[in-house]
């Protein structure tokens, strides 16, 4: 089997539009540059997201390199983990197509084969998404409209780890909420392979305040960024690629 | 994925008559009409050089590429096909769009609860009897088949044979399930594994069986558990007789595809009431065992079966009177 390194995701859910700090569509970006992926789910429940709440999530997306997803809350569960491994598949893809372009020339990818040769190069894919070890962070909005959504996020969230876990990687999880009772952003859990905690503290939110999106991001890298730097010396410099190590 | 279908937009809309030509191989296929779409694609019915196929189509070259992997490799199986026939692999160019897709073999039929619901509950065992066989080859191959569900089985015929279609959801056996629907799903009832193993099917086909007798499905109370479904088997008529096998099945306790298939064989054999664990059983000891078995009966069969004991102790009684008179007699006479 192949040697892998360490996918970073952060997994955003919220319920419509930023009111606060940077904007949140440059602070994917940057996060993107770091090697983070960014993904959003906009969680809808009867009322609807306006234009610009739904245009920030996909903008959010596009530039953290992400998938993003509109969703109902009763069906949150199923897209949490769909667009979890989605994104995975993307970045890997991603990956791949590199190691492609090192091989065959600058403007081979996995479409550009005839589709007889990609089912190869799709199983090394596969693989790589079996076993990759991941680290997501997720960003849960707490804002007064999230108040009655939170407890299908929290159903969602342990599935999504239920989910991650039968894969043969090591995945990693950490949970913040925003806005946080001082800071713009609040730490709920720390990095666990194991999501069940959360059941206990999940029910002490109290939702309320406004939405900075932005600030949260940013904060959010600070934190993957602290936990590379103590194993720092191991691995390589941060802004080159996806991947600690490939292949 | 399948299960997004309430939300979710179709990903394409082409119109009857489109004409579909392949970038690599340039064959031509004419779009009939549609068949079905998830997320993750849509099937339209399309009319080829050699006569109707199933034409899957994904703005995801991921997903188009692993579904054509699994089918690949069911096809080298023996025996009756496992999935659809692959026909070809292609990609098609349309007002800067890329598109990818493979053709496959149209498989005619009715989806498996409109089959039965127009044909009648007497076939939902032999159906399910011919799924667990097709199973237990996926598993021997090495496969899990993931999204099991009846909108993923097609009744072919006559003669009637059920066909799985879609294996988007197809997974290699240790690794995570790679798509799957709520409903069918052990990790949403249970908070069980989603690793592929054979018993992940096997749930998913307990559920089928309640799914057909329950056709809007339901959703999971609170903290949905074995309670919850059990209640629902027992709250059915027409589950009766599959109630020990679903309930082994979604417990995962049937080690493989062919022990459920021949336990529910078994149990339709012998009729409603037969609960036997091994399957060797003669029809007395389970007949017993299942008497037993008080609290699962409705009370009205439980009158019934005492009045009968009664009936057989009188009969028994009087017989034994008339063969000692008989024998009596015999003595006088001598």
């Amino acid at each position: 089997m192949m040697k892998t390194g360490t996918l970073r995701q952060i997994l955003l859910l919220t319920d419509g539009c930023s009111n606060q700090g940077e904007d949140p569509i440059a602070m994917a970006a940057l996060a993107k540059e770091q090697g983070i992926t960014v993904n959003v789910i906009g969680v809808m429940d009867n009322d609807v997201i306006d234009d610009n709440g739904m245009q920030e999530i996909e903008g959010i997306a596009l530039s953290g390199g992400g998938v993003s997803q509109i969703v109902y809350a009763q069906q949150l569960s199923q897209t949490v983990q769909m667009v979890t491994r989605k994104a995975m598949t993307q970045t890997l893809q991603g990956v791949v197509n590199n190691e492609l372009k090192q091989i065959l020339g600058k403007s081979a990818s996995m479409e550009e084969l005839p589709p007889d040769q990609r089912g190869e190069v799709m199983e090394v894919v596969d693989e790589l998404g079996e076993s990759v070890d991941m680290e997501v962070l997720i960003l849960v909005d707490t804002s007064a409209s999230m108040k009655h959504k939170l407890p299908t996020v929290k159903e969602a969230l342990l599935d999504l780890s239920l989910s991650l876990n039968a894969r043969m990687g090591d995945n990693k999880f950490s949970v913040f909420v925003f806005p946080g009772k001082r800071q713009d952003v609040e730490k709920l859990l720390d990095w666990t392979p194991k999501l069940e905690t959360l059941t206990s503290i999940f029910s002490k939110l109290s939702p309320g305040g406004i939405t900075p999106t932005g600030p949260a991001i940013s904060e959010a890298l600070t934190y993957f960024k602290k936990k590379r730097s103590l194993r720092g010396l191991l691995s390589r410099g941060d802004d080159e690629q996806y991947f600690e190590e490939t292949i | 994925m399948a299960m997004m279908n309430n939300t979710s937009k179709k990903p394409f809309n082409f119109p009857a008559g489109t004409v579909i030509r392949g970038k690599w191989y340039k064959q031509i296929y004419t779009i009939v009409k549609e068949l079905g779409y998830g997320a993750n694609g849509m099937v339209y019915l399309v009319q080829g050089a050699s006569g109707y196929l199933a034409l899957k189509m994904s703005d995801s070259n991921v997903s188009i590429t692993s579904e054509v992997n699994v089918l690949k490799s069911f096809s080298k199986v023996q025996g009756t096909p496992l999935g659809p026939k692959l026909h070809q692999v292609d990609d098609w160019e349309t007002r800067g769009q890329k598109i990818h897709f493979y053709t496959m073999e149209y498989i005619q039929g009715m989806n498996l609860l409109n089959f039965v619901q127009s044909k009648g509950t007497a076939w939902t065992g032999v159906l399910i009897a011919q799924l667990l066989s097709d199973l237990e080859r996926i598993h021997n191959e090495g496969w899990v088949f993931g999204d099991l569900k009846p909108e993923n089985l097609i009744v072919t015929g006559p003669p009637y044979r059920i066909r799985c279609i879609d294996v988007g959801g197809t997974t290699i056996q240790g690794r995570a399930i790679k798509e799957f629907t709520e409903f069918f799903d052990r990790g949403y009832w249970l908070g069980a594994s989603r690793k592929a193993e054979p018993t992940y099917d096997l749930f998913s086909v307990g559920m089928i069986l309640i799914n057909l007798a329950y056709p809007q499905r339901f959703n999971k109370t609170e903290s949905g558990n074995m309670q919850q479904l059990r209640k629902a088997i027992a709250a059915k008529d027409q589950l009766c007789k599959f109630q020990y096998t679903i309930e082994k099945a979604l417990e995962g306790s049937f080690p493989s595809a062919g022990e459920m298939r021949m336990h529910l064989l078994d149990a339709l054999s012998h009729g409603a009431s037969t609960q036997s664990s091994a399957p060797k059983q003669s029809r007395r000891a389970s007949a017993a065992s299942s008497s037993r078995q008080p609290t699962q009966q409705p009370s009205r069969v439980q009158k019934q079966r005492k009045k009968s004991s009664h009936f057989l102790e009188t009969v028994l009684v009087i017989m034994i009177v008339s063969l000692l008179y008989v024998l009596y007699i015999y003595g006088e006479l001598m």
